[in-house]
């Protein structure tokens, strides 16, 4: 299904080749679980009927895009149509593809050359991948020549901290701790004047997950950035949301509560090298006006990719 | 916030007021809104399809009951549909096996299968007095053993050490002759998330079930996945001979759309429900707590339940009567203080009430107006029956005194006075008709033994509160 990621694995050179077969293989596995896609739908030149629009709906609602945002794109598909602009399901395609693309906000390449230590806080509900994804992205920076150090401020799940400091070991790369059930505000201060004192160039700071019903853990999260702002007015550079590519409809409510908290700058998505689509994304893209840094598409180190709207549209279709 | 299903049916069902029976036509409306609401809960398209479907058959033709309007007869009807699908019983661990009993848990990363296999042991050793053993077969994911070591030791049961270095398969093998022969009643097999998709880890987990041989396989499901959790639930059971399911985080506001997929997929039950980060927030399933949640209704219809069940229906004959003849007094308005105590107060009544669980305390505080029940009631009590007739008579001195008899102070009176008063507002702005109509339902309840709305003002309290939060429209 997820063609973009076919083109991926063949380009990036970076890539061991093993995880490259494998992934290709998983990601045909899934290819062929989907049969009614939307390529298949519109494929000849049909004209757009009732018939046609209640399947789109189902391979949009299917895709977790929601009711409300899949009545948006049906309303703009019926209104063109009965003005003559979209005339068959030839065009359907193109135009629901713009469509969608509308609704995703332009990617733009997270910009960490600063003189300044750049620092990352991630943070998201329980599950999402955020140590998983912390520990990517730590490889994807370190290969590309910066220094990077990671603070451990999931200081509540039992061995979180541990997690983080394996992936490091794995990958030389210092992690900054304090035991568990410490104020993790504090180990991520710690760990940035550490960093400063160090040079490092990107300070990844992992958090504990948490449900955005949470007050009281959403409160922890407003402390953690009012001690990076108290250093200097600009910390975080990144606030980055992980979610589940699996999430549903809960997603928005989820980027909604953390960005009212804390003020997010950016999304990744995680998982979606298993037939999930992350569909939510279009309506969580659209409501809250946030860019879409990764996704993330297998367990690999190599398996988180930048980004691409056009491509991730394409994929919803396949 | 969860748009209210009950109003919106309501709406689509204006048409039919009076009308005795349900049709094609008019059904189809009400069809699509359960849809809306289901697919918002991110139900899979699929199963909505299904179970409308069902619902459809059923509703052409009902009889609208006594008592019941449209949407109430058509609502009950979804209820107990849902609550077919879903399962009407808690059904609980089936351990009776020669020991150990095998429990095994199963699902995609993330899903909380760690957490739940340490709350599961802190339940069979607390509840059901077993005799626990954990071990974990996740050699991928880093720290996940250390992960369940350090919950084995907060749950002070014990743990089966493995190391990274074992194969899934020989980790299983052991600790199951272990448990075996050190006589524990249960042991328990945290396993790594892994992908329906991925072959290789799915007919890993298909050797394990095989060498375990648990007497339970249950797959743990995050109640925020989306669409997905259909197609994922049904490669789990195609490939593992599944008995239940585990559903977590259903302490957020997810609508949990996911359990009715994964039960209508599977054919199992749920069995437990995560409701918390601390290892004891786990709960044996309840059916109607899912149901309600997905229509977005909250506990409405088990609200309505209680009332009907708790409610003293001589009492609530006799104010709604005098209601309707504008002769509200203070007895009355204790009696229904008191009725609201009995069913647990209005913060627990306000709890059950959909989106209310988002309202900050500060906020219900006002809509209660800080109201304490037992306070009010003692200052009731402090009246004389004329006082409580004609409230007029009560001014300063005997303010004072039945401030002094009910240990309060004078503006807790007032305060009480007012709220009688806006009370009684409200109860004239309801209207000679409605109130008729609601005493015809009160004798119908009388007669049937049953209450669809045994407090005379709960549709005004469950519209008033899940639309704008508007507390103003309590009747106190």
């Amino acid at each position: 299904m997820f063609n973009l990621f076919k083109k991926n694995t063949t380009t990036d050179n970076n890539s061991g080749l093993e995880q490259t077969t494998s992934l290709k293989e998983k990601l045909s596995k899934s290819r062929q679980s989907l049969g009614n896609g939307l390529s298949s739908l519109l494929l000849g030149k049909k004209e757009i009927s009732e018939e046609l629009l209640e399947e789109l709906e189902t391979i949009l609602i299917s895709a977790d895009i929601g009711i409300q945002t899949t009545d948006k794109v049906l309303e703009s598909v019926r209104q063109n149509a009965s003005r003559k602009t979209l005339k068959d399901s030839e065009g359907l395609y193109s135009f629901l593809k713009s469509e969608l693309n509308k609704l995703l906000v332009e990617d733009t390449a997270l910009d960490v050359g600063s003189e300044e230590t750049f620092v990352i806080l991630v943070v998201g509900v329980n599950g999402a991948g955020k140590t998983t994804t912390i520990g990517k992205m730590a490889k994807s920076f370190q290969n590309d020549g910066s220094s990077v150090m990671l603070a451990a401020g999931d200081t509540f799940r039992a061995a979180a901290v541990e997690q983080l400091k394996v992936w490091g070991d794995r990958n030389g790369i210092p992690v900054v701790s304090q035991s568990s059930g410490a104020d993790s505000a504090s180990v991520i201060y710690d760990a940035y004047e550490s960093a400063k004192a160090k040079n490092i160039d990107i300070l990844i700071a992992d958090t504990a997950g948490r449900l955005h019903t949470q007050g009281n853990l959403m409160r922890e999260l407003e402390k953690i950035k009012k001690v990076l702002k108290k250093i200097n007015n600009n910390l975080p550079q990144e606030t980055m949301l992980v979610i589940d590519g699996g999430s549903g409809q809960n997603a928005i409510n989820q980027a909604k509560e953390f960005h009212k908290a804390i003020n997010l700058t950016s999304l990744s998505v995680t998982k979606l090298d298993g037939t999930a689509k992350g569909g939510v994304i279009f309506a969580i893209s659209d409501e809250l006006n946030l860019p879409i840094r990764y996704i993330g598409v297998g367990e690999g180190l190599n398996d988180l990719r930048n980004f691409i709207p056009s491509e991730f549209t394409e994929a919803l279709f396949d | 916030m969860f748009d209210n299903l009950t109003k919106r049916l309501s709406d689509s069902f204006k048409s039919l007021q009076g009308k005795s029976k349900l049709s094609e036509e008019n059904v189809r409306d009400a069809i699509r809104e359960v849809r809306r609401a289901l697919l918002e809960a991110d139900v899979a398209i699929d199963v909505i399809k299904v179970f409308l479907e069902q619902v459809q058959k059923e509703a052409i033709g009902l009889k609208v009951r006594e008592g019941l309007n449209p949407s109430q007869e058509f609502i009950k009807l979804v209820e107990s549909e849902l609550t077919k699908v879903i399962g009407s019983t808690n059904e609980s661990l089936q351990l009776n096996t020669q020991p150990p009993a095998v429990v095994m848990v199963a699902g995609l990363q993330g899903a909380g299968k760690t957490t739940s296999v340490a709350k599961l042991a802190l339940y069979l050793k607390e509840r059901e007095k077993k005799k626990v053993l954990m071990v974990s077969a996740d050699v991928y994911r880093p720290a996940a053993i250390e992960q369940l070591r350090v919950l084995s030791e907060q749950v002070g049961v014990d743990f089966f050490a493995s190391t990274i270095n074992q194969s899934p398969e020989r980790i299983v093998q052991e600790a199951k002759s272990y448990a075996q022969k050190q006589f524990y009643d249960v042991l328990l097999i945290d396993t790594a998330g892994r992908l329906h998709v991925d072959e290789q880890m799915m007919s890993e987990i298909k050797v394990l079930q095989r060498t375990a041989k648990p007497i339970e396989t249950l797959f743990v499901v995050d109640s925020m996945t989306g669409q997905d959790a259909a197609h994922t639930a049904k490669s789990f059971a195609d490939a593992l001979p599944l008995t239940g399911v585990i559903l977590t985080k259903t302490d957020g506001d997810a609508r949990g759309g996911a359990a009715l997929s994964v039960r209508h997929i599977t054919g199992k039950p749920i069995k437990f429900l995560g409701v918390g980060e601390k290892v004891d927030e786990l709960e044996p399933f309840h059916p109607d707590r899912i149901v309600s949640r997905l229509l977005g209704m909250g506990d409405v219809l088990s609200l309505v339940e209680e009332i009907s069940r708790k409610v003293d229906h001589k009492k609530a004959q006799q104010s709604a009567k005098k209601m309707a003849k504008g002769q509200f007094d203070l007895s009355d308005m204790r009696d229904q203080l008191l009725q609201m105590e009995q069913m647990g107060g209005m913060e627990s009544l306000m709890g059950k009430l959909p989106g209310m669980g988002q309202i900050p305390d500060s906020v219900k505080n006002q809509i209660l107006g800080g109201a304490q029940t037992k306070q009010m009631v003692a200052i009731i009590n402090s009246m004389t029956t004329k006082e409580r007739t004609h409230i007029k008579l009560i001014k300063g001195s005997r303010k004072s005194r039945i401030a002094n008899g009910s240990g309060t102070n004078v503006q807790a009176v007032n305060k009480l006075l007012k709220q009688f008063e806006k009370m009684q507002k409200q109860m004239k702005k309801m209207g000679g008709s409605k109130m008729k109509k609601m005493m015809a339902q009160m004798n119908q309840m009388q007669e049937s033994g049953q209450s669809p709305a045994g407090m005379p003002d709960l549709s005004k309290i469950t519209n008033g509160l899940s639309g704008n939060g508007g507390g103003n429209k309590f009747p106190f």
